[in-house]
């Protein structure tokens, strides 16, 4: 659909905006280009319209040339949608919305007809909307009709330019919600800018960082998250979003790296002692190759106060255990059915890595509610 | 006083003579004003394009408007003789700096995010113009036709130093007879025909202002 093939952009003043890109975009994807400011992501982007214009390199759109196109043809056959709305204030939203068909030459009840269909994908009741001017509406529902009127004349290709950056967190989210489901029922390709690693993550098939004008990286949202290329993906991206939802983090990333354990031959006085010195009420159970034996806990110790028995005897060792590539989802689920305190980590070999209990669960989920809570 | 002035008023004669004196005044200052139009406002859209411009340009311009009024006509006296068009060639000098310092500053203020999205959905320049820039900068440009308009009404008083006619005769009369009602039988016209020109210009530009862009 679209095709970056060495574009470079550099400024009379020498500032080289962007550096030897190289992109194909697909047919029907969805692609955020994300960088801090300044890494060239808005001027790649307006390059495919030619608001700005490569000094080297070539883009294709569709498999032509956009060089050897007429610059207001090829922008009327691409939807554009930019952050500060840029509705235009003298124009009803039905004016606003039917202008690039108008442009095209569209016949005035053909494009009533669109204003019509496209009012009520975003909600919005044509019979209320329609002659309204954009300032008797709210920012959410003037972004809205931004969106709409980029695809009045039904572009294949819809460029965006941080549409959503100047909304309150609720609409933004509202808004977003509406633009993915829009985008699975009408399978345009969407080229998007912004600054916001969840708004990319949310939306993306794709997700280009940029940085000095240069693809840093390339991937699709879980991809990234799972390997960010190296340490200034994985801050942008920050380290709490690396590990945000139940869904996305594994047991891995959360789990007691090195819980307390014990060998089966100790004895239970060990046992107890080992418990008072770490601060723990269980004690797993491990061979000399750390495998997962079974488990003790304080009250097992104290119902066997009076014998002297070694570890083993005592041990349980039908443990529910979780496997550390599993989702937190999934050990989160477990736990609450079987209503366990904790539950080990063991890879398929047996061997123990780890230790979830609920109090690491509550860490883990709190740290994302908050991470949420501060993004927002 | 009053008395003198209601006599002056209650002579038929002077009746017709206001009338008549008030039809060239209008005659003058809009006939100026809407040269003054044609001129500045497409060269404001042209400044608008080079702004570097602009800048001299206004200076030009603004020289032009400071040249003491009575100078100005009689400089205009050798190039175009006496009557109405020497008149009507200076206040159209004296009309242009209002309008185009308006409408240079008011394309220059539209929204660039408007006009970016103009150009992004594929508006040609004249689109863009047509479309977005003048309907946007219609007050900025309006508020200085307004003002052009006003300051003319009263300059072309002085349009009777030159003999272009206008409700200034009756000033000069009444200066040259030493007649203050005369003076007032010229003057009260022309104020009341500034200030309600200025009102049905604040209603036309009301009326095509679109909802959209009403305060």
């Amino acid at each position: 659909m679209v095709r970056f093939e060495n574009v470079s952009k550099v400024y009379p003043d020498g500032t080289r905006a962007v550096d030897n890109l190289t992109l194909d975009i697909e047919r029907g994807e969805f692609v955020c280009f994300i960088g801090p400011s300044g890494c060239g992501k808005t001027t790649t982007m307006k390059m495919i319209n030619r608001l700005h214009e490569p000094t080297a390199g070539r883009i294709f759109v569709n498999g032509k040339d956009i060089m050897s196109m007429d610059a207001v043809t090829l922008r009327r056959g691409i939807g554009y949608v930019i952050q500060q709305v840029g509705l235009f204030p003298h124009m009803t939203i039905a004016q606003n919305i039917e202008l690039v068909p108008k442009l095209l030459g569209w016949e005035p009840a053909k494009r009533q007809a669109r204003v019509e269909e496209l009012l009520p994908m975003v909600g919005m009741d044509p019979e209320v909307f329609a002659g309204r001017y954009p300032r008797e509406l709210s920012g959410g529902q003037q972004q809205r009709v931004g969106v709409l009127r980029a695809l009045a004349a039904e572009p294949d290709l819809i460029l965006m330019d941080e549409p959503f950056g100047a909304l309150d967190p609720i609409t933004r989210e509202a808004l977003q919600d509406e633009l993915k489901r829009l985008q699975a029922k009408l399978k345009k390709t969407i080229v998007f800018v912004t600054h916001d690693m969840d708004e990319a993550l949310k939306l993306a098939d794709r997700i280009v960082i940029m940085k000095d004008g240069q693809i840093h990286q390339v991937a699709s949202p879980e991809e990234l998250l799972r390997n960010p290329k190296d340490e200034f993906v994985a801050q942008f991206i920050g380290r709490e979003r690396l590990s945000a939802s139940p869904e996305m983090l594994s047991v891995a990333e959360v789990m007691i790296k090195n819980p307390v354990t014990t060998d089966p031959g100790h004895g239970l006085a060990e046992a107890v002692a080992t418990m008072k010195k770490r601060r723990v009420n269980s004690l797993l159970v491990t061979d000399e190759n750390d495998r997962l034996l079974g488990i003790v806990t304080a009250r097992d110790l104290e119902r066997n106060r009076t014998g002297y028995k070694t570890v083993a005897e005592i041990m349980r060792t039908d443990l529910p255990t979780v496997s550390p590539e599993a989702t937190l989802q999934v050990a989160l689920e477990r736990m609450l059915l079987d209503r366990l305190e904790f539950l080990p980590v063991v890879e398929q070999d047996g061997k123990l890595v780890g230790l979830i209990t609920n109090t690491t669960l509550v860490d883990a989920l709190s740290r994302s509610v908050w991470t949420e809570g501060e993004s927002a | 006083m009053i008395q003198e002035l209601s006599k002056a008023f209650s002579d038929p004669k002077i009746w017709e003579k206001i009338g008549a004196q008030t039809v060239e005044h209008l005659y003058l200052s809009l006939t100026a004003v809407a040269l003054a139009l044609l001129v500045a406002v497409p060269a404001g859209i042209l400044l608008s394009r080079r702004p570097k411009l602009a800048q001299p340009v206004m200076t030009v311009v603004g020289l032009l408007q400071t040249l003491p009024s009575v100078a100005l006509l009689a400089f205009m006296i050798p190039f175009m003789s006496i009557g109405n068009k020497p008149a009507i060639a200076a206040l159209f000098l004296y009309a242009l700096l209002p309008i185009l310092r308006n409408t240079y500053t008011g394309i220059r203020s539209v929204d660039p995010a408007a006009k970016e999205a103009g150009r992004g959905m594929g508006m040609t320049p004249l689109q863009l113009l047509f479309l977005v820039e003048l309907p946007l900068s219609f007050r900025v440009i309006m508020s200085g036709v307004r003002v052009s308009t006003v300051l003319i009404i009263g300059w072309a008083t002085l349009a009777a130093f030159v003999g272009g006619g206008g409700l200034g005769q009756l000033i000069m009369s009444g200066f040259a007879m030493v007649r203050g009602s005369l003076i007032l039988a010229g003057g009260i016209p022309v104020t009341v025909m500034a200030l309600l020109t200025d009102f049905l210009l604040g209603r036309l530009e009301r009326a095509v202002t679109p909802r959209g862009l009403r305060v």
